[in-house]
């Protein structure tokens, strides 16, 4: 069925174009936007009263683990696309650190054909560097292309060999695909749990230095440099990793950045009480990182937020700090903690748009992140200021594990809509 | 006697300057009891003391058990492999089971920070940190400082070099906390591979070398080079670390003339302390070890809550 949402705020970056409009979406297309266009439409279009909400392309999520295959006791492509739709996400990019690792086209068949079944938002795997995310060889990453993968990256884990590196972006170029690291230096980090710092130093937790991060970028800048490969940094978390891409951007290289949500509002003092529930890698950051991390949103530096949702059951989280395993959910989070950076002047309505949408579409060349005429009809549909508080119980994803629980939420989504159908709809507003 | 208003004691960092203090001034009642012939007093009976050691230890198990014993408390000790995954259950689940038995405090140590932490926000019992990690060791560090107030009279005004790995050590940490709480000038000195960051903003002054930490000093803290916690090597050789951060009897020269030595054990000797300095007239080694058993009959009663029987 075509639909008309009515009456809302229509931003759409791409075009510079944030106005109060009617998005007519027909046949899984976005078909006309203009004022008053629900007043002639025929009845056999759903017409939505939008007024006072935000229309937006499409949210994507760069940066999602959806644990599927092997861990769905934490979270399934069904829970992690269910999440992504509550969350606004239309689309999410599959990180392939699985059981087994999406490292050959035969998982890369599975999760675009689960995905497909469940039919919620779009997943795009993002294929492993090596086989077995061991750092060793490459993985069959011209076969996974074929079969669908995005990106390459064995996040969760660094390439720290720097020629295994050096060949995955040459190959990686040779197939156009950009490569994402995690980057974090092992030798560096030696394992440590938190961020290194004052809190850690009290605490008595091991912990990494912020070094450990921006010296592997420092490094993978260099060999960017070399094979001139697309290169993107996952959840930059330090104020050195900023001034290290701003500077290669400087330079021309094709070096992209995303940062996280919680590293955007928390600081590794949420650590202090020995909450696993703040334990991720990237750790949580002291509070000069966090005021560069949103200088480099606020100037471009930073091309994305991302998630880096990752889920994990009481199992890996009801235990001691040290043992607990790294990450927090984020989907359901992500866009009222990025509105906290519309209203704290970080981002303007239409560069929080750009950065949840529209960078992460041109990045990896996603169909989606505008509302131009002809583009997928991927719309998400937003109030920017309901208030609402965070109880983990009643989030969609299968895991729970997030810091922000009991937090107030100032605005929430409203309406996801993938290929023109509705998969997501705030109950109380359309029931 | 006066209520105590923690339900635990997990470390030194948030208690007030009175709650130290209380804890001290009933240590030293306590002290008393041992240089009677008959040792025991019935302050907890009936009270259960549960030391669950999870880490190895000798001297701080065997401390806790017999100031729970001079108490006239029931106690019992577990001690399990280093982790919780070696057993094959989580620390949660001991805990959980230990606590239906209805103990009245439990002493836990552990590997790793903020176990103790954990414990006292899900189980029913008084919990006492008896060591997690580098995180805390707060009777440790009360014991040492009613080593030093029994010797020096005070503690606010006096010198303090707390000397070798700061990085993987529990003591210094609960002792810098209390000593800064009760006035005292806290130094720190070690190779900057064994110096955490953020000392200095806890009220500490930070030396690289022993020499000006230990100029003047009215109390000697040597602290134990604990290389099972290192991931890579973060100095030469222990021959080089003695001769550039051990205290030998030149350098405790330094110190002031009435200086006391003291060390939490155990003493790697030739290493961080010269034998002839631990063994040496200025060393309170064994007394800080008598003063143990007082400190922690003193934290048991204040958190079982029993009547104290010296009066």
């Amino acid at each position: 069925m075509d639909i008309c949402l009515r009456g809302g705020r229509v931003i759409d970056p791409g075009r510079n174009f944030d106005s109060e409009a009617d998005v007519l979406l027909q046949d899984g297309r976005v078909a006309r936007i203009d004022k008053g266009i629900a007043a002639g439409l025929p009845a056999t279009t759903k017409v939505l009263d939008v007024r006072g909400l935000w229309v937006a392309p499409g949210f994507i999520d760069l940066h999602t683990h959806l644990r599927e295959p092997g861990q769905e006791y934490k979270e399934d492509i069904a829970s992690g696309t269910r999440s992504a739709a509550a969350g606004g996400f239309t689309a999410v990019c599959a990180m392939p650190n699985t059981v087994p690792p999406n490292d050959c086209r035969a998982v890369t068949d599975l999760i675009v054909s689960r995905a497909r079944a469940v039919g919620l938002t779009r997943v795009y795997p993002i294929g492993a560097v090596s086989k077995g995310q061991k750092g060793e060889e490459l993985a069959e990453i011209g076969e996974m292309k074929d079969a669908g993968i995005v990106a390459i990256s064995d996040d969760g884990r660094p390439v720290m060999n720097a020629e295994l590196l050096r060949r995955a972006m040459e190959y990686a170029r040779t197939f156009g695909l950009p490569l994402i690291q995690h980057c974090e230096d092992l030798m560096l980090s030696q394992g440590g749990s938190m961020n290194e710092g004052l809190v850690s130093t009290r605490a008595g937790i091991r912990a990494q230095p912020s070094t450990a991060e921006s010296s592997m970028v420092a490094r993978d800048i260099e060999i960017c440099a070399l094979t001139g490969a697309r290169y993107h940094v996952a959840h930059v978390s330090t104020a050195a990793s900023v001034a290290l891409v701003r500077e290669a951007k400087r330079r021309g290289l094709p070096v992209t950045c995303e940062v996280t949500p919680h590293h955007l509002t928390l600081t590794d003092e949420a650590c202090a009480a020995y909450d696993t529930h703040a334990k991720c890698n990237p750790p949580l950051r002291a509070p000069g990182d966090q005021e560069a991390l949103r200088e480099g949103l606020r100037d471009g530096t930073i091309d994305a937020i991302a998630t880096d949702h990752a889920p994990h059951s009481p199992i890996e989280k009801d235990v001691e700090f040290e043992q607990a395993a790294f990450g927090m959910i984020g989907l359901e989070t992500a866009l009222p903690l990025s509105l906290e950076l519309v209203r704290a002047g970080v981002l303007s309505p239409s560069a929080l748009v750009a950065v949840l949408s529209t960078r992460p579409a041109a990045l990896l060349g996603l169909p989606g992140g505008s509302l131009a005429p002809g583009q997928i009809a991927d719309v998400t549909v937003f109030d920017p200021e309901a208030p609402w508080t965070v109880e983990p119980a009643r989030l969609q994803s299968r895991s729970k594990n997030t810091p922000f629980g009991g937090r107030q939420m100032s605005g929430r989504t409203a309406l996801t809509i993938v290929a023109g159908r509705i998969v997501f709809a705030e109950e109380q507003r359309f029931a | 006697m006066s209520t105590f208003p923690q339900k635990h004691l997990l470390g030194t960092e948030k208690l007030s300057e009175r709650e130290l203090l209380t804890i001290l001034d009933l240590g030293d009642r306590f002290t008393e009891i041992a240089s009677r012939p008959i040792k025991k007093v019935p302050t907890l009976r009936g009270k259960t003391v549960v030391n669950l050691f999870l880490e190895a230890s000798t001297r701080t198990r065997t401390s806790f058990e017999i100031a729970a014993k001079r108490l006239s408390a029931d106690a019992i000790n577990i001690s399990g492999a280093a982790s919780s995954t070696v057993k094959g259950e989580t620390l949660l689940d001991t805990a959980h089971n230990i606590d239906a038995m209805s103990p009245d405090v439990v002493v836990v140590r552990h590997s790793q920070a903020g176990a103790a932490d954990l414990l006292s926000r899900r189980i029913r019992a008084a919990v006492v940190n008896a060591g997690d990690g580098a995180h805390e060791h707060p009777t440790q560090a009360l014991l040492d400082c009613s080593t030093i107030r029994a010797h020096k009279g005070k503690i606010a005004g006096l010198t303090v070099a707390i000397c070798g790995d700061i990085t993987h050590s529990r003591v210094a940490r609960s002792n810098i906390f209390a000593l800064v709480t009760l006035g005292a000038q806290v130094r720190v000195a070690g190779p900057r591979t064994l110096l955490p960051p953020g000392l200095a903003e806890l009220g500490v002054a930070v030396h690289d070398r022993l020499e000006p930490a230990l100029e003047g000093a009215d109390v000697v803290m040597m602290l134990r080079i604990q290389k099972e916690r290192f991931g890579t090597p973060l100095f030469p050789n222990t021959r080089e670390y003695s001769r550039y951060f051990g205290l030998s009897e030149e350098r405790l020269a330094l110190a002031h003339p009435d200086a006391i030595v003291m060390h939490p054990g155990p003493m790697n000797r030739g290493v961080e302390i010269a034998p002839a300095v631990a063994d040496g007239p200025r060393a309170v080694i064994l007394e800080q070890v008598a003063r143990g058993v007082a400190i922690r009959m003193a934290v048991l009663y204040l958190l079982a809550g029993g009547e104290s029987g010296v009066e």
